[in-house]
């Protein structure tokens, strides 16, 4: 059956007024074939392992682009967790160094950000891992491009408390080192991590994975809100299945993108992640969808319920639309990149508190908030730990992306400039978890491990 | 030859010479008109374009430059995209 008009207009629209776009396209590249005894050579390997695939990318990308006439907003790479591959080299000065060949090799090739300067630490941590800890807050605020993580539990391992304890100090320190604590936007810690997911901070390219993968971020939170605006009275199902039949035809444009560019690169096609997240332009809010299903301002009670509803939603089409969905798909729901979720901190309709229960059915976790800058770090902690429980009791991968800004305190609001927008400072509660905490150790894998 | 199908698609205020216009620049480049359809849609005119550009003698990057460039002087948003990504998104 032929196209009609009004299916091209569609799409045409989605592109021209909903912000549609292909938020990212990411390759995900081995480096342990780089590893070499004399570093110089090592970091030589990296940087031009790194260069080459990432300039066949960017062109590739662009022809993708010219071809569909939709927007590849980004062009990223993910690379093995650098912990591993830096086994032999264990000294801070050699991961700074290192992450400023990759931070070089990525401004050399037109890359918007290098993930997978982390480690894996879900049971526990290596001398690396701890060298690598330690290094953050130099890299992180000496580096433009490079983004670092850390999978510190999952499901079948618990949760590491001595990793999630170095991690408060580690954020205050890398805060303080960088504009406006920017280095800690770079940082996401992880439970249940994806190996192959195109997001950052958190995107690495996972031990499981082949040589290369190419892994596609699809969003689009101006084209569902504009159509959960045009059904205002419809039921809960009926909403439900609108929003499945927009995500499908979003996600199936991501599956052509990636499809087609990893055939063109002569490499794997990964996945297709449909999340929606927002950025800072008009209507590419979540907190506005949340709005548009009838709640007066996010954070309101019926919160919980909407993102639910909208998450399982977006997850429903996007499997129906490719092969290969990706495992956060979902919902972002971070504050500084959303208009809407900066007005409801403003507005006090959304705390800290609601926010973590939001986290809990959406698809990662707690993103992109600040907390003042003498927030203790046992609390950062804390709060931390909090959220990745949520992960590793029910199954799901959760996160944590704080900024604890320097000289800034509760109610302040202060500009991070471009993608990341302004992040409001929230309240945290005043009482603290330190002797708890300080228990230390690992919180063994829940029950629900013992499945074999 | 395989025919290499693309979408034009016109968005804006009706007004004379569209068509013309358009086709003038397509003919000039050796790309023949398949199908051509209008229709107001949410108050604006909307019409598309069926091309097939396998003798065209500029690449839809370049004809995508030419017909934007038509678009600001006719006060029109013009796209061109190839078919396959309609086919994706609305067909299974």
């Amino acid at each position: 059956m032929a196209i009609t008009i009004d299916e091209v207009y569609e799409t045409a629209s989605m592109i021209l007024y909903q912000n549609f776009d292909i938020r990212t396209v990411t390759l995900g590249i081995n480096l342990k074939g780089c590893i070499d005894s004399d570093f110089a050579k090592f970091k030589k390997k990296v940087y031009e392992k790194i260069c080459y695939n990432a300039k066949s990318l960017v062109k590739q990308a662009e022809k993708i682009e010219s071809k569909y006439g939709i927007s590849i907003v980004n062009k990223r790479i993910a690379i093995t967790p650098i912990s591993i591959i830096m086994e032999t080299h264990p000294s801070r000065r050699k991961f700074l160094e290192m992450a400023q060949t990759i931070d070089m090799a990525a401004k050399d090739s037109g890359i918007s950000f290098v993930g997978g300067f982390g480690a894996l630490v879900h049971k526990g941590l290596t001398d690396s891992d701890r060298m690598l800890i330690d290094s953050l807050p130099e890299v992180l605020s000496k580096t433009e491009r490079v983004c670092a993580f850390l999978n510190a539990g999952s499901n079948v391992a618990g949760l590491n408390i001595d990793a999630v304890n170095l991690l408060g100090k580690m954020l205050k320190e890398t805060a303080r080192r960088s504009r406006t604590g920017i280095g800690c936007a770079k940082f996401v810690v992880l439970v249940n991590a994806p190996e192959d997911n195109p997001f950052m901070a958190g995107a690495f390219h996972g031990i499981g994975e082949g040589d290369f993968a190419l892994n596609i971020g699809i969003s689009g939170p101006g084209v569902v809100r504009s159509v959960v605006e045009k059904n205002k009275d419809c039921d809960f199902t009926q909403l439900s299945e609108v929003i499945k039949r927009t995500t499908f035809k979003i996600t199936r444009a991501g599956e052509l993108v990636g499809r087609e560019l990893a055939k063109n690169m002569g490499v794997d096609f990964g996945i297709v992640d449909i999340s929606l997240a927002p950025t800072t332009a008009e209507g590419d809010s979540v907190a506005k969808i949340v709005e548009g299903f009838g709640i007066e301002k996010i954070g309101a009670h019926g919160s919980t319920l909407a993102i639910a509803l909208l998450m399982d939603a977006v997850k429903k089409g996007g499997a129906m639309a490719s092969g290969n969905v990706g495992g956060l798909s979902g919902t972002f729901i971070p504050i500084s990149e959303d208009l809407g979720m900066i007005d409801a901190v403003q507005k006090k309709a959304l705390g800290l508190d609601k926010l973590e229960s939001l986290t809990a059915v959406c698809s990662v976790g707690l993103d992109m908030f600040g907390v003042a800058g003498n927030t203790p770090a046992e609390t950062i902690n804390a709060i931390i730990a909090d959220e990745l429980a949520i992960g590793i009791i029910n199954n799901k991968t959760t996160a944590v992306r704080i900024l604890p800004i320097p000289k800034k305190k509760a109610g302040d609001l202060v500009k991070l400039g471009g993608l990341l927008g302004s992040v409001p400072i929230m309240d945290v509660n005043k009482y603290s978890a330190k002797k708890f905490m300080g228990r230390g150790g690992r919180f063994p894998a829940p029950v629900t491990s013992l499945r074999n | 030859m395989r025919k290499e199908l693309s979408f034009i698609t016109v968005i804006g205020l009706d007004k004379k010479g569209i068509v013309a216009k358009i086709s003038n620049i397509l003919y000039l480049n050796d790309i023949n008109i398949e199908d051509i359809s209008q229709k107001v849609m949410e108050g604006y005119f909307v019409m598309t374009m069926l091309v097939d550009m396998k003798d065209s003698k500029r690449s839809i990057d370049e004809m995508r430059a030419e017909l934007e460039k038509l678009g600001r002087s006719m006060k029109l948003k013009i796209q061109i995209q190839h078919e396959d990504l309609f086919n994706t998104m609305h067909r299974i």
